[in-house]
């Protein structure tokens, strides 16, 4: 006899799959950011699936940074290929050209917080008014308080004292112009529950999520790959580097991304290890959230992801 | 694995944030560097024990003022359950905020201090529940260390809740008691409290049974969008993308269409991972009818012999959540399942006291927080289910023409005449 119960997987999926179809019905320019990160990788899998047997009616924007792992800008492509989407870039580094953002003088500084201002500036000329993210509630602490469907003012900027009730599954799309919705059908997601998406739906990912042999050195009890961004500095007894088995956690830009040493090479073997895991994904590998307590919370109020 | 959706309240100092974070860390979800954070922060700030509350206040404001401003989500998971908490501020204005928690929850977690008893908000909390339709209604007596674990005590608070709880729609109420500060009865029993022969909170959350609380029973169906793609190998393909918001559809089942009331049969049940012989809430799915009607967005399939009310006139309870107070005359929004509608309040029967339960006929306007039964005259029919036999048809919002607010959530009770 049927039981008529979902698995926390399904109903994960069904929820985002209707916060999906929600974007598509009641706006005019959804878009979908796509890092190439497991987060917008699964939410790039459920969006193709929420919108079958249709052709995914929307774009995907890339903000590159121009410090990315080379490896995930072939993932990029690949999908944008095989599932023949629409791919829109916004490059940091056309920006810095330009003179509208001025980069740290430190070689190989992060961009991290530069990015925002190319996201904006994408997301104003492409005239969007709902932008889907991969955020889920479970990374940060500020995130937890975020709605599914978050306002953004005509800055980009999110105000975490005045955001609207969500009631049961019924989202306000209501906005003015220059208003947009940021829109997260993961933020009920945990990091497990990704991992364990990517089992059952066999989600492509880029390879550096899955262990391999690289040269890496310590910094700030991280470890960071060397190349062409981050290298050893001389005389810093901390900073020497050897090769070592790693994979990824997160996949931000290879200046603030840390690895972890580990041999799980399938999603079986990651989920094993994350469930188990002492540290959190963004503690363990992202330089970015160690600025102050409330890193994510400013960051995020200026129209940060 | 199942999902359980539970919200927790209580007032300022009884201890919630600690009874979540003490959840998160017995059961081993909370990650070494958010806790070292935690500890860092807590010494910084004076605090002569780790202060667990740290690990929810995520907002800067929250920290600075030692309080819980807004919803918060977290998550955590046992090899029975995967669970999601809404942690509600508990202060007296906030009633707004325990609705929100509410509307997705399961089961609610309140806590009260042993040493005070219910009090005037436990009492608001626990009919904010009972009208938003949580059937699971845990009362953690907190604190008990304060009260030298006294089995009486316990038991006085039991009877006084007990007398209180038979005027709500409860029908599942379980009380634990516990400190949360110490771990007693939180995730392990305690060992201070022999007398205690119930399960610890945890073991309760793993074992409480809501299969049942599902409505399988009335087939409900909102369209959320018309899928016609235009290529050339799908050219006649016409599927309804939704949510089963109730009931069991089965591939062959005779629906009726509203408004229309045309009529056809369930010839496809679609999803990207290939057809279902049939469907149940919450799933997600594309469905095709046999015959080509005129179907868009906001309509609602359902079976011909178990129809949804349709009109619009309706009574509902209504939660108020703006600054700006409710008159009747005003002109609103309403969004009801993927229906948008232009509301006209017509008339405010009451203000319901939610400390007394006591109906205020007189009032004239509700203010924020406070909850009433309002009529409502809609521009288009809506399709609806009493909110007490279902959630996904009975509920709805209202938003601010100016401003694009969401101002109420909203709880029908019937047609009006």
């Amino acid at each position: 006899m049927t039981t008529y119960r979902l698995s926390h997987l399904d109903a994960l999926e069904s929820e985002a799959i209707h916060i999906i179809r929600e974007v598509v019905a009641e706006f005019e320019k959804p878009a979908l950011l796509f890092s190439g990160g497991k987060d917008s990788a699964v939410l790039l899998h459920l969006a193709v699936k929420a919108c079958w047997p249709q052709r995914l009616p929307f774009p995907v924007v890339h903000v590159d940074t121009g410090h990315n792992f080379p490896e995930v800008i072939e993932y990029r492509d690949l999908q944008v290929e095989t599932l023949n989407l629409r791919l829109v870039v916004g490059s940091v580094q056309e920006d810095i050209d330009r003179g509208h953002i001025v980069e740290h003088p430190t070689p190989g500084a992060t961009r991290n917080r530069l990015q925002t201002y190319t996201l904006l500036r994408v997301l104003e000329e492409g005239g969007y008014d709902a932008v889907f993210g991969g955020g889920r509630r479970d990374e940060e602490k500020a995130r937890a308080k975020e709605r599914v469907f978050s306002l953004r003012d005509e800055f980009g900027q999110w105000n975490p004292r005045a955001q609207r009730p969500e009631l049961w599954n019924i989202y306000n799309t209501r906005h003015r112009p220059g208003e947009h919705f940021r829109v997260f059908p993961l933020s009920n997601w945990t990091e497990l529950d990704i991992w364990q998406y990517v089992e059952q739906e066999s989600v492509p990912l880029p390879q550096i999520y899955f262990s391999h042999r690289r040269p890496v050195f310590r910094r700030g009890g991280m470890l960071l790959a060397v190349g062409p961004f981050t290298q050893p500095r001389d005389g810093l007894a901390e900073e020497v580097a050897f090769e070592a088995s790693v994979r990824y956690r997160t996949v931000g830009d290879m200046t603030c991304t840390a690895a972890v040493e580990s041999l799980a090479s399938t999603p079986i073997e990651v989920i094993t290890e994350t469930a188990v895991s002492r540290v959190s994904e963004r503690g363990e590998t992202r330089a970015d959230d160690r600025f102050s307590e409330a890193a994510m919370e400013d960051r995020k109020r200026e129209g940060y992801f | 694995m199942e999902l359980l959706r539970f919200a927790t309240a209580g007032s300022v100092d009884d201890g919630k944030s600690t009874l979540i974070g003490r959840l998160l860390y017995d059961s081993k979800q909370v990650f070494e560097d958010q806790l070292e954070a935690v500890e860092a922060s807590s010494l910084a700030r004076g605090d002569e024990y780790t202060n667990l509350a740290l690990l929810t206040d995520g907002l800067r404001a929250e920290r600075e003022q030692g309080i819980t401003i807004d919803v918060a989500y977290r998550y955590f998971a046992t090899p029975k359950r995967k669970f999601i908490i809404g942690d509600t501020p508990g202060h007296t204005q906030h009633t707004r905020n325990m609705v929100t928690g509410c509307s997705t929850a399961d089961l609610v977690v309140l806590l009260v201090d042993a040493r005070l008893g219910p009090t005037e908000q436990t009492r608001r909390h626990a009919t904010v529940a009972s009208l938003l339709g949580i059937r699971h209604l845990v009362l953690c007596v907190n604190k008990m260390d304060l009260v030298d674990w006294d089995r009486k005590r316990f038991e006085a608070i039991r009877s006084e809740f007990d007398d209180f709880a038979t005027r709500l729609q409860v029908t599942d109420l379980t009380y634990i008691p516990m400190s949360a500060l110490q771990g007693d009865n939180v995730v392990e029993r305690s060992s201070e409290m022999k007398w205690y022969d119930g399960p610890s909170l945890l073991h309760h959350l793993e074992e409480v049974h809501i299969g049942s609380d599902r409505n399988l029973i009335d087939f409900r169906f909102a369209v959320q969008r018309v899928v016609r793609p235009i290529s050339s190998d799908l050219h006649d393909y016409r599927g309804y993308a939704g949510q089963i918001a109730s009931g069991v559809l089965q591939v062959g089942d005779e629906v009726i269409v509203l408004p229309s009331g045309f009529s056809s049969r369930v010839e496809a049940i679609e999803t990207a991972d290939g057809p279902l012989t049939e469907a149940y809430p919450p799933m997600s799915v594309l469905v095709r009818l046999a015959d080509e009607l005129d179907i868009s967005r906001g309509d609602m399939l359902c079976r011909p012999h178990n129809q949804p009310s349709a009109g619009q006139d309706l009574s509902a309870m209504v939660c108020w959540m703006s600054e700006a107070p409710l008159r009747p005359g005003a002109k609103l929004w309403l969004k009801h399942t993927t229906r948008w509608a232009r509301a006209l309040v017509r008339d405010l029967q009451y203000r319901l006291d939610v400390n007394t339960l006591h109906r205020d006929q007189d009032a004239t306007e509700l203010v924020l927080n406070d909850i009433g039964r309002i009529d409502v005259r809609t521009t288009v029919p809506l399709f609806y289910d009493e909110y007490r036999l279902n959630r996904a048809t009975g509920s709805f919002v209202l938003v601010d023409d100016a401003t694009d607010a969401t101002v109420a959530a909203g709880m029908i009770l019937r047609p009006t005449t």
